[in-house]
């Protein structure tokens, strides 16, 4: 075999765990290979299935919101304000989980509020994601000034009070799903830019990865087709993890007033509509904030077992 | 140790100048300083003179190198709302959540320790996973929900606690729950791993030899030593408790530095934002430099490999 035809999607050698890594898929595998770990995941522990038809049922709810709401998430019935759910007294079949003081329909703002949580968590980790990644790759490939600009860069973001950044951005430019998206990204892209760091910084020095060099492939050539696709499963992985993070982050920054502004249907929103009701008519927020609930312990749940199956180092963790 | 002293203060030099950099950029986004300084009466030459004042008249560069010169002095101007100190107006409010902060860590490690050393002794059995479950609860509950929650069951319906504001004891149970919960989870996954590490131990391994009773073998041998990394990893734990507080402190009208956030950004009233920025930025980098230089007196091999900087 020659050196030119040696890529390192076609090698299984290439897929072994090294210094922490995660097992490295090459990308067009990944289908083929993550369907049967899932699978088995499912065979080894039946409880998951729980978790996974809530997350199953939160993405098609999100998906077909507008056809699944029986009532507008914000048309007012000021007539109707604070019917209390249909199983109480003075509660109507037609509004099963009451409405707020506006009137609005309680459940039909969760089946909306769904796709605002669906929207900004994929958005949300693609961007930071791109960002992180693209940034991880340059510190661990150039090393030196570039990496120590980067990590410093990755480190200060941590040290930032992040309420406080979401807050001001959202005085300045008003709140917004781009300020949240922007928050987001702030916080996240640091997590993928030290994974991929970490993991370029020992494939680098691999056969292929030389060879590839050796070739005059360019530094784009060799991070693009060489050194991402090797570290593609992991960030997948790392992904999952985040996905409650994002939505509870959204939550609370809409809460605060610094995201999806009012009257919008965002799950935060409506918690922080029923704070001052809560003695009076507990509903209003107790729903929402359980949606909340619902579907961020069953993404951890899931994305911790993910994490367990695919590495079994952290399994003990 | 101390070159690598050097080099890790180096470190968190740059990381706070960076810091400044990202403050001084969203003080500017905020809006022009002289139209919250100045009212509708001032004339073009008010304007003028005050910029001139303020420096606002020069090449933003300059103004980055006063600003920083100003901060480095200790210098945060007055509160536009009070007209009174910043810095003072801060540190007035800062007790209340270093105590709220206290009292929630507390909570934490409370639950967090005896539920890592049981799941850790009970491993892979239904009680590890319970226990599984409750720490990621709090990572997966809201915490402006929770303590919703809280206030409607403990407050509202039984009326056993205050839903807000302070006073007493009693004012406290409630808010440091709700903020404590959330570091249940990281705590828990640190001294379970830690104690599967010492359970294994030889040290263990001779007490249970001795005849010792497993309750003294777990509870003082084990988790004495158990109990030293997530010690270390405590004081970044607290300083995200207290940004945390944010949240916290809206939900149950605690009068501490995160309503003052709140009310500050309300009013515009920047000096006093910026300081609470940069005092959580500085506080945060400080605390990890503690850590990795406890780790690393403490652990020969980081000081002095190069590049050994502990990765989270």
């Amino acid at each position: 075999m020659s050196l030119s035809t040696h890529d390192p999607a076609d090698s299984p050698a290439m897929s072994s765990v090294e210094a922490g890594t995660l097992p490295a898929a090459p990308e067009r595998a990944i289908a083929t290979r993550q369907r049967p770990g899932l699978i088995e995941l499912l065979r080894r522990r039946k409880i998951l299935i729980v978790p996974m038809l809530i997350l199953a049922a939160f993405v098609v709810v999100g998906l077909t919101a507008p056809y699944l709401a029986p009532l507008s998430p914000t048309e007012t019935a000021l007539g109707m304000k604070l019917t209390p759910p249909a199983w109480l007294t003075d509660g109507v079949n037609a509004r099963p989980l009451g409405t707020d003081q506006l009137g609005r329909d309680i459940a039909s703002r969760i089946i909306h509020g769904a796709r605002v949580s669906l929207m900004t968590a994929l958005a949300g980790i693609l961007l930071s994601g791109a960002v992180g990644t693209a940034l991880g790759l340059l510190a661990g490939y150039y090393g030196a000034w570039v990496d120590a600009l980067i990590m410093r860069g990755a480190d200060m973001t941590l040290a930032v009070h992040i309420y406080i950044l979401a807050i001001v951005l959202a005085v300045v430019w008003g709140p917004g799903l781009g300020n949240v998206l922007l928050v987001t990204m702030f916080l996240l892209w640091s997590r993928y830019a030290r994974q991929a760091r970490a993991e370029v910084l020992s494939l680098k020095e691999r056969e292929f990865v030389v060879a590839a060099r050796a070739l005059g492939a360019s530094a784009t050539r060799i991070m693009a087709r060489h050194l991402l696709p090797n570290i593609l499963a992991s960030l997948i992985v790392l992904s999952t993890l985040q996905v409650g993070f994002v939505i509870v982050l959204e939550a609370t920054l809409s809460f605060l007033g610094a995201g999806v502004p009012p009257p919008n249907p965002s799950w935060g929103v409506m918690v922080a509509d029923g704070r001052a009701l809560i003695a009076s008519a507990w509903w209003v927020s107790t729903f929402p904030g359980l949606a909340i609930l619902l579907v961020v312990l069953s993404v951890n749940l899931v994305g911790d077992a993910i994490r367990d199956q695919l590495d079994p180092r952290l399994r003990r963790l | 140790m101390r070159r690598y002293l050097l080099s890790r203060i180096t470190q968190a030099i740059v990381t706070l100048w960076l810091l400044t950099l990202v403050a001084f950029v969203m003080a500017r986004l905020t809006g022009n300083p002289l139209d919250v300084l100045l009212d509708a009466r001032s004339t073009e030459e008010d304007r003028v003179a005050m910029a001139q004042v303020l420096g606002l008249d020069r090449p933003i560069a300059t103004q980055y190198a006063i600003y920083l010169r100003d901060v480095v002095h200790g210098d945060f101007g007055n509160s536009f709302k009070t007209r009174r100190s910043a810095l003072s107006t801060v540190m007035e409010r800062l007790p209340w959540t270093l105590e709220l902060g206290t009292a929630s860590f507390l909570v934490s490690l409370l639950i967090a320790v005896p539920i890592g050393v049981v799941t850790a002794v009970k491993r892979d059995t239904a009680i590890d996973v319970a226990g599984k479950v409750l720490a990621l609860l709090g990572q997966s509950l809201p915490t402006f929900w929770l303590g919703l929650m809280l206030i409607l069951l403990f407050a509202v319906t039984l009326e056993w606690l205050p839903a807000g504001g302070t006073g007493s004891l009693a004012h406290f149970v409630l808010p440091s729950i709700t903020l404590g919960w959330f570091t249940v989870a990281g705590i828990m996954r640190l001294v379970r791993s830690a104690m599967l590490d010492t359970l294994g131990e030889e040290f263990v391994v001779t007490a249970r030899a001795k005849g010792l009773a497993e309750p003294g073998v777990v509870w003082k041998h084990a988790l004495r030593n158990a109990v030293i990394p997530p010690l270390t990893y405590a004081g970044v734990v607290f300083v995200a408790l207290l940004a945390g507080a944010v949240v916290t402190e809206t939900v149950f009208a605690w009068p501490g530095v995160g309503q003052l956030v709140i009310e500050s950004i309300t009013f515009r009233d920047f000096p006093v934002i910026q300081i609470i920025f940069l005092l959580f930025g500085v506080m945060y980098i400080s605390m990890n430099l503690v850590v990795d230089l406890l780790y690393a007196w403490a652990d020969p091999r980081i000081r002095l490999t190069e590049g050994g900087r502990r990765r989270r």
